[in-house]
């Protein structure tokens, strides 16, 4: 017999499967498409904030790497598209563990300014690489994704690989944060110090979690690449590296379907946000929509710090910020 | 058995231990004195790689432990409380203890990433022995409450169980009377003489003198960072430089 | 041009270059000590000041009060800023305050654009004289003249700090924070000004360097972060520190420019904050407080961040 919590699952593989039934609007699928391949990101994000307790504003880096890898491989190795989509989170994991030790033992500002320089580095690198990555025109070229003969080049087909990978992920966070690793990350979140009393190797542990997040970051853009079957820097900017912080912030730290709602009101804002205002104020330009964005966020961190699904008191670095505050003078 | 050797440790131009030197034996508790300031929490931190002596050495069974880091050191059997609570607020009280076991249990992310078959069933093992742990430390009933949601006293308890899951061969504890009153006290003395029937290394820092005389088997006296006085608690009773010290007699011993 | 004179060049244009992010830094170090907030919003004061001041000389102002009304402009939009978004959230995480820095950031670099567009205005130079030749090198009087403004800009701050009340209070709260509080001095009132302050500062900042560069909707981004960069260098904390790192900044952008490649030009401020961020995060100024004070930087760089993180 199944059990409620089974039933909860499947109801909600049933839903996911069931809306390119009803979508037919090709427009909608691309969307529903962007929100799966961003909560992908923003699961990884999110096991680094909620559960690690450190922070990146250079996800958008490991995404890129992610996509210029996979891209890479399949238009100048000839590559077959599956290997590369799998083949392509490593990159962005060995980056994320080279860097990591030094990166990680920053806090709060400092691991926000560095996480963020570090972003804008690769950024003007994906741009200078010429030879590589084909600078600011980018890489073209690149074959749709295909198993055996079955070529996914429509966005239905493509909405439940996107899908179907997120559930994977979502499983495997969801193993994570309910196993005594996810306990021992909570821990360190609540006291480093203690957690290391406890014989836990801290450093190792969020190590693992930013690694975890690039190679998250890195599917997310292998399965990018092979999408839009082009490859350039744009979507890989500071600006993206923001956005997955807010959709994991918005949707509710250390919850399960936070990055998923997270990435499902960001993407949704900045679409309707794009429609509706020259509705609402047809006098104004589109450009209005960034200003009502930048307020929105303002506003969401005002009268809801801790996102949508989390209850209670905000978390994020809340914990390290109080904890600090004891010794000062 | 835990020997500490001319322990030295400065904070800038503050001598905060000088040539601190004792040996904790198996099955003793070993208490640690002296005023505020004095430098118990720093032996501590020293032991515990918290901190880094700038000179002297510190061997458990005659290994030197000193340079290890403090995760390395826990996972050799030594385990500590906090004077500061330092509990994981958001973890219910079961699981922090499971923490606690952290060094005979060591989760792999992979492993856990995957969810292997036997990993869920290894963690409700480890959930029964916390029960175990909770009851000696009269926190029965309590295992699934938020963490938080303990009083002051309790927390300290929790502390010391969490300590225990680790399976230590050496116990540090700092302040665990504070917050607790005279009854409570009067059990936890009784639960460390226990603890130390069952072979552990006791090292116990307290203020409360009347728990301190009772439960030690030997007693440092430390103050201004130097052990000025040591030996059972009758002896370090009588001992005129412990009284001045305690009296508050203006000490300019300097390193 | 010999390579001596080339290299002149450089050193002239970096300190240049360099004596504007010592001015934004400045900023974001007052805003710093006072608040515990990096305030990552800075650079769109830059661009409001530059641009406002553009406007405002094209509508027919003279050049001075164009300026000042341009960074009072700038001052009113950081008040604002400060009542509306940081105050309310005096007490929340360090990662929501720097979430909502950025989402003003945001917001007003959307006003900006919908405001001004994407293309670029010119910004005449405050002197029209012909190029002289130094030492080999071509210098562009703008450019001296920026570093005389910068030089006199912060001499007047430290008068401020000096000789005024309120420069005094501030230079309290940025030592203490709680003593300035227990001596009568109003946190709320103070976090008002240092944004203000710094909000004016940063306008200061783009006006002086719009006639050498351009005047853009996002010109304010890049310089904003180079800010960051020069603040990091000077330690973060050390009001002077940020002036020499400010200057470094932009005399090692200066020769990596010339001696390399101008695409890697921002890659190579990133560059420079990470390195110092990863072997000694309390910058080159704070070298010397590190050692005096402790074994080792971790504990120094957790209670310095305590201390300032509210
Ligand atoms: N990390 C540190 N940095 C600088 N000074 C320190 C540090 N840790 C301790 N000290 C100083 O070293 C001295 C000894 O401190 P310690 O905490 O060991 O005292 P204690 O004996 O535990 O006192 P109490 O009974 O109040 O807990 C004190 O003067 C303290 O201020
Ligand atoms: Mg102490």
């Amino acid at each position: 017999m199944a059990s409620a919590k089974s039933r909860y699952w499947i109801a909600l593989i049933l839903v996911v499967v069931c809306v390119p039934l009803f979508v037919k609007s090709n427009y909608v699928l691309s969307i529903l498409i962007v929100i799966g391949l961003y909560a992908i990101i923003v699961q990884g994000l999110g096991l680094l904030m909620g559960y690690a307790g450190q922070v990146s504003f250079g996800q958008a880096a490991f995404y890129g790497l992610g996509a210029y890898t996979a891209a890479i491989l399949a238009t100048k190795c000839d590559w077959p598209p599956v290997l590369c989509v799998l083949v392509a989170p490593f990159l962005p994991a060995l980056v994320a563990l080279i860097i990591g030790r030094p990166i990680l033992r920053l806090r709060e500002h400092y691991l926000v300014l560095a996480t963020l320089g570090f972003g804008i580095l690769a950024f003007a690198a994906f741009n200078e690489s010429i030879a590589l990555t084909g600078g600011p025109s980018g890489l073209t070229g690149i074959p749709y994704l295909s198993i055996g003969p079955l070529v996914l080049d429509n966005d239905r087909s493509y909405y439940y690989v996107v899908w179907g990978v997120l559930g994977l992920v979502i499983l495997a966070v969801a193993n994570l944060t309910g196993s005594p690793i996810g306990r021992a990350f909570k821990a360190i979140h609540a006291s480093e110090q203690a957690a290391q009393s406890a014989g836990i190797d801290t450093a190792l542990l969020k190590l693992q979690a930013f690694v975890f997040s690039a190679f998250l970051a890195g599917l997310a853009g292998g399965l990018y690449a092979f999408w839009v079957t082009f490859v350039g820097p744009s979507p890989f900017g500071f600006t993206a590296s923001i956005e997955f912080v807010l959709m994991a912030v918005v949707g509710g730290l250390g919850t399960l379907w936070g990055p998923v709602l997270g990435s499902a009101i960001i993407v949704g804002l900045a679409e309707f946000l794009r429609w509706g205002v020259p509705i609402l104020l047809p006098k104004v330009g589109g450009e209005f929509e960034i200003v009502f964005f930048g307020i929105i966020f303002v506003l969401i961190m005002l009268l809801r710090p801790q996102g949508i699904l989390a209850p209670g008191r905000p978390s994020g670095m809340s914990g390290v910020a109080v904890k600090e505050e004891k010794c000062s003078g | 058995m835990l020997r500490v050797n001319g322990l030295t440790k400065q904070f800038g131009g503050l001598t905060a231990l000088c040539g601190v030197g004792f040996v904790a034996q198996p099955g003793q508790i070993l208490a640690l004195i002296g005023p505020n300031g004095a430098g118990k929490t720093t032996v501590f931190n020293l032991i515990t790689g918290v901190l880094q002596a700038d000179q002297g050495e510190i061997l458990l069974a005659n290994k030197r432990i000193d340079g290890l880091r403090t995760f390395e050191v826990a996972a050799l059997g030594i385990s500590r409380t906090f004077q500061h609570l330092e509990l994981f607020t958001t973890l219910s009280v079961a699981e922090n203890v499971m923490v606690g076991a952290w060094p005979r249990n060591r989760a792999s992310f992979l492993r856990c990433l995957f969810r292997r078959p036997g990993m869920m069933k290894k963690d409700q093992e480890l959930y029964n022995k916390a029960l175990g742990l909770l009851a000696q430390v009269g926190l029965k009933g309590k295992a699934d409450w938020p963490a938080k949601s303990l009083t002051f006293g309790q927390q300290r308890l929790l502390e010391i169980a969490r300590a225990l899951a680790g399976e230590p061969q050496v116990l540090l504890l700092d302040e665990p009377a504070a917050g607790l009153n005279h009854a409570e006290s009067a059990d936890l003395a009784a639960f460390l003489r226990s603890l130390a029937e069952r072979g552990l290394t006791l090292i116990l820092v307290e203020h409360d003198m009347d728990t301190v005389m009772g439960v030690a088997d030997q007693i440092v006296v430390l103050n201004f960072g130097t052990v000025i006085a040591g030996g059972s608690p009758s002896e370090v009773q009588q001992d005129p430089e412990v009284i001045a010290a305690y009296l508050g007699k203006e000490d300019d011993e300097v390193c | 041009m010999g390579a001596e004179g080339q290299h002149i060049q450089y050193l002239i244009s970096g300190i240049t270059l360099g004596s504007i992010y010592a001015l934004i830094a400045l900023a974001l170090v007052v805003t710093f000590n006072i608040t515990g907030i990096f305030n990552l919003a800075i650079g769109e004061f830059v661009t409001i000041g530059t641009l406002s001041a553009v406007t405002l000389r094209s509508a027919g102002c003279p050049d001075v009060p164009a300026f000042v009304l341009a960074v009072l402009i700038a001052g009113v939009i950081a008040a604002t800023m400060e009542r509306a978004a940081i105050y309310p959230a005096r007490k929340a995480s360090i990662l929501t305050l720097i979430i909502i820095t950025i989402g003003v950031a945001i917001a007003l670099r959307g006003a900006a654009l919908l405001i001004w567009g994407t293309h670029p205005y010119p910004l005449p130079p405050f002197v029209d004289t012909a190029p002289i030749a130094l030492w080999g090198a071509v210098i562009i009087p703008q450019m001296l003249f920026v570093l005389g403004l910068a030089v006199v800009a912060v001499m007047l701050l430290f008068a401020f700090f000096d000789l005024t009340y309120a420069g005094k209070a501030v230079r309290a709260a940025m030592i203490n924070r709680n003593a300035a509080r227990l001596v009568g001095i109003n946190p709320a009132r103070l976090s008002l000004l240092a944004f203000v302050f710094s909000g004016m500062l940063a306008a200061l900042a783009g006006i002086f360097i719009a006639p050498i560069t351009t005047a853009t909707y996002d010109m304010g981004f890049m310089l904003g972060l180079k800010g960051f960069v020069a603040a990091i260098l000077g330690g973060v904390t050390n009001v002077k520190g940020a002036i020499v790192g400010g200057l470094l900044l932009g005399i090692i952008e200066a020769f990596a420019i010339g001696m390399l490649s101008s695409g890697m030009k921002d890659g190579i401020a990133m560059m420079v904050m990470i390195i110092v961020l990863l072997i000694c995060p309390t910058g080159i100024m704070g070298l010397r407080i590190y050692n005096k004070r402790t074994g080792s930087w971790m504990v120094w760089l957790r209670q310095k961040v305590g201390t300032g993180s509210r």
